[in-house]
């Protein structure tokens, strides 16, 4: 996400990162590890959540562990979510599906709810004009097959 | 010494729960209500609010959530550093 980092500023996208370690650990990591890995290191803040009241509030606290799950929240500049992914610990995010998920949020509310993108958008493709009249008729706009 | 970029930073808050209840009126404590009803994050509802401290651009500094509206925000928790995020 660091290296995609610029296209998501674009988008007017800020970045938060958070885990239960200490901002210490956040300051090593980033000097020891990340800036290594990254030109520059990680460009978004590094969140402690240190005791996970913060993780608990987005269910991804786990108290087993004592640790922050894998967990994405989008959202919206009035402060609301708009998509959320939680994943156990093994499996890395994929940033594609998260610029994917950002446009299509970005051009649901540029049209403030009147089109709706269907199964698979991409930018480019296919929108949904909603209306009553569209119900029962998707077939007519939108073929399953633009969902790959 | 250098004990002062630990010392100005102050303590983060954690989880910030307002007191929006349309019932009172007369809203007397600005203090923060203590965690009687954490909010949950569920899509379509807000967003829980929070304090956290932050490493950033090499200093430190406490972020509060609400301090980004009118931006999309993209929060991601991860398990620890020295993984992957």
């Amino acid at each position: 996400m660091a290296v995609k980092y610029p296209d998501l500023q674009e988008l007017d996208v800020q970045v938060l990162a958070m885990s239960t370690d200490s901002r210490f650990s956040h300051k090593i990591w980033q000097e020891e590890e990340l800036s290594k890995m990254v030109e520059g290191g990680v460009p978004f803040p590094m969140l402690s959540d240190a005791g996970g009241k913060i993780g608990q509030m987005y269910g991804v606290y786990d108290e087993a562990g004592g640790v922050d799950i894998r967990g994405r929240f989008l959202i919206d500049p009035d402060g609301v979510i708009q998509a959320m992914e939680v994943m156990t610990p093994p499996v890395g995010r994929n940033v594609s599906e998260l610029f994917r998920q950002v446009q299509a949020f970005q051009l649901v509310r540029k049209t403030k709810g009147a089109e709706a993108t269907p199964s698979g958008w991409q930018p480019g493709k296919t929108t949904l004009k909603v209306s009553p009249d569209l119900a029962g008729k998707v077939w007519k706009v939108w073929k399953p097959e633009e969902a790959f | 010494m250098s004990e002062e970029a630990i010392s100005c930073v102050q303590t983060a808050k954690g989880p910030i729960v307002s007191q929006e209840s349309p019932s009172s009126a007369e809203d007397q404590s600005p203090v923060q209500s203590k965690e009687e009803s954490m909010p949950l994050a569920r899509v379509g509802g807000k967003a829980p609010d929070f304090e956290a401290s932050a490493y950033v651009d090499g200093g430190f500094k406490n972020i509060r959530l609400s301090d980004y509206e009118g931006h999309w925000v993209v929060l991601c928790f991860y398990p620890g550093d020295f993984t992957f995020v």
